[in-house]
């Protein structure tokens, strides 16, 4: 970067632009605690008022708090899904990424096309996929193993891990310096060594806040499971919405309580990934 | 032409089993061909509303009120952190059933919107939250030189956004707002869930009346995969033409 260029550019370059960079101080949206505080005695102000006059049945808030252990319950299996999905996912995807990187023509090749058609296809399209065609027991020496329809859901989060933490592998790896890899090569490192004990080391903590990001979007997407008659939390709030004579004016309090858990879940990891952004940002 | 194709997959079926029945039943091929222009009207119509809700929200979010910063961030931040599918039923299903009812016009009640317009409404705000960060890293990309060298010139604020901002930020933001649109493509999948007849809706009905699940998922996964490659091939083809001359590379 030139010094004397007040810019920061290339010699040449119009100066029409900065450079792009995430702002510091603003590299998330800022919703502070009073906020949150302000928006849910909003939320429990406003849910009573929907109660329809004071007749024998509940109102929307007592429903909701009647039901609430029942339904965290469901979120909280949510979150097991995601956790294993996001666990297997980054297993397999690691592996997919170095295939990536591997040499020789093949095996790239093929990494690269089975990284595309995850990445592109839609999640919820992949779960069909998976929940259709994976039949529900296999048999493995002889025992029969049994596929119940959670462990084929998990699977099929997976799978979309899988892909994208292949390129975000992929994207690391390839943003660490080639000097690094040529002083290895110099100290007779051989590539598989090069690529343990010094490429990705470096590389981890690049990756740190991607991942997370793939983390959140994963734990989000599990409601999908719902879809394909997995119980969870959202199968349970409708489930909760029929049991209580599937009044109308029962539905916001109800889907509002499972975005309130997702939100409650979902913002401290967002928040923590861009606070690690700033952390691990170069230059 | 057509009658060969058909001719083929009926033959295809007869000999090795694989049944297409979208390639020769037309029945099958006008559903799926349906369901196909659902998606695309849906992949359109909230790619162009969310364009327009991250406009505007990261025109908002710039601007002097304190109250519309703090909403639109409120906005941002509640829909990028929940799940779109919760986003869907709770505007369908919560906000749907409270809205008063309207008569059509065979005397008939109908709700104010239909499943359709809901899913579009939800998609779009999803990802026009989504688009109001993007656009705001791209507006905060452009120098302040520019935009005091356009009030100067005499634009007025909005005008200046319109003319001068927008347009440039928009070049620096392009790769991420691809993306996010890419993703969203992807997302509208999620209208199947309030039974808008969308291609997965089409394919589903499809392979629980023929029994032919594999060959369906087949097609499914290959439309996807050629609707997820014309949007970016159309949108870096975009970011092409947009470039800034003498900038990157």
């Amino acid at each position: 970067m030139n010094a004397a260029d007040p810019q920061g550019g290339r010699p040449g370059d119009l100066p029409v632009l900065l450079p792009f960079a995430l702002p510091k101080d603003r590299a998330a949206a800022r919703l502070r605690p009073a906020h949150l505080w302000l928006l849910t005695g909003l939320a429990l102000v406003a849910v009573p008022a929907w109660a329809q006059g004071g007749t024998a049945a509940l109102s929307p808030l007592e429903v909701v708090i009647k039901w609430a252990p029942l339904l965290l319950t469901g979120f909280a299996f949510n979150v097991a899904i995601s956790l294993m999905a996001m666990a297997i996912g980054t297993v397999a995807g690691i592996g997919l990424g170095l295939a990536m990187l591997a040499e020789g023509r093949i095996l790239p090749r093929l990494a690269w096309c089975a990284t595309q058609v995850f990445r592109n296809v839609p999640w919820l399209v992949l779960l069909f996929f998976v929940m259709f065609l994976v039949p529900f027991q296999i048999t493995v020496f002889g025992i029969r193993v049994p596929l119940p329809d959670w462990v084929k859901a998990t699977f099929g989060f997976s799978l979309p891990v899988m892909a994208n933490v292949a390129e975000i592998v992929r994207g690391a790896v390839r943003s660490v310096p080639n000097t690094q890899w040529e002083a290895a090569e110099s100290l007779a490192f051989t590539r598989r060594q090069t690529m343990w004990r010094i490429i990705l080391p470096q590389c981890a903590k690049r990756m740190l806040p991607p991942w997370m990001n793939v983390y959140s979007l994963i734990a989000m997407a599990t409601v999908q499971a719902s879809i394909v008659g997995v119980t969870e939390m959202l199968t349970l709030t409708a489930q909760v919405h029929a049991a209580e004579g599937g009044r109308p004016e029962l539905f916001a309090p109800l889907y509002g309580f499972a975005l309130l858990c997702f939100f409650l879940y979902c913002y401290p990891i967002d928040r923590f990934t861009a606070a690690l952004e700033r952390r691990f940002e170069t230059r | 032409m057509i009658a060969t194709i058909q001719a083929w997959f009926q033959q295809l079926y007869e000999t090795t089993g694989f049944n297409f029945t979208v390639f020769y039943d037309p029945y099958d091929w006008d559903r799926y061909v349906a369901g196909l222009r659902m998606t695309l009207l849906l992949g359109i119509s909230t790619i162009l509303a969310s364009l327009v809700i991250g406009a505007v929200g990261a025109l908002l979010q710039s601007g002097p009120s304190r109250v519309l910063r703090a909403l639109v961030n409120g906005f941002v931040v509640v829909f990028r952190n929940t799940p779109p599918l919760v986003q869907i039923f709770f505007f369908y299903f919560g906000l749907g059933t409270l809205l008063p009812d309207i008569r059509s016009a065979d005397g008939l009640r109908a709700p104010i919107l239909s499943n359709v317009q809901w899913a579009i409404i939800s998609l779009s705000l999803f990802a026009g939250a989504f688009n109001v960060e993007i656009f705001r890293s791209g507006i905060e990309a452009v120098p302040r030189t520019t935009v005091e060298a356009a009030e100067a010139l005499g634009y007025t604020r909005f005008k200046a956004y319109r003319y001068v901002v927008l347009p440039l930020a928009l070049r620096v933001c392009l790769p991420a707002l691809n993306n996010n649109l890419i993703n969203l493509l992807k997302t509208t999948t999620l209208a199947y869930a309030i039974a808008v007849p969308e291609t997965l809706y089409a394919v589903k009905q499809i392979w629980s009346e023929s029994q032919n699940v594999l060959e369906m998922m087949l097609v499914l996964l290959a439309t996807y995969a050629v609707l997820v490659g014309v949007l970016v091939w159309i949108m870096h083809r975009w970011e092409r033409t947009l470039r800034i001359p003498g900038y990157g590379r």
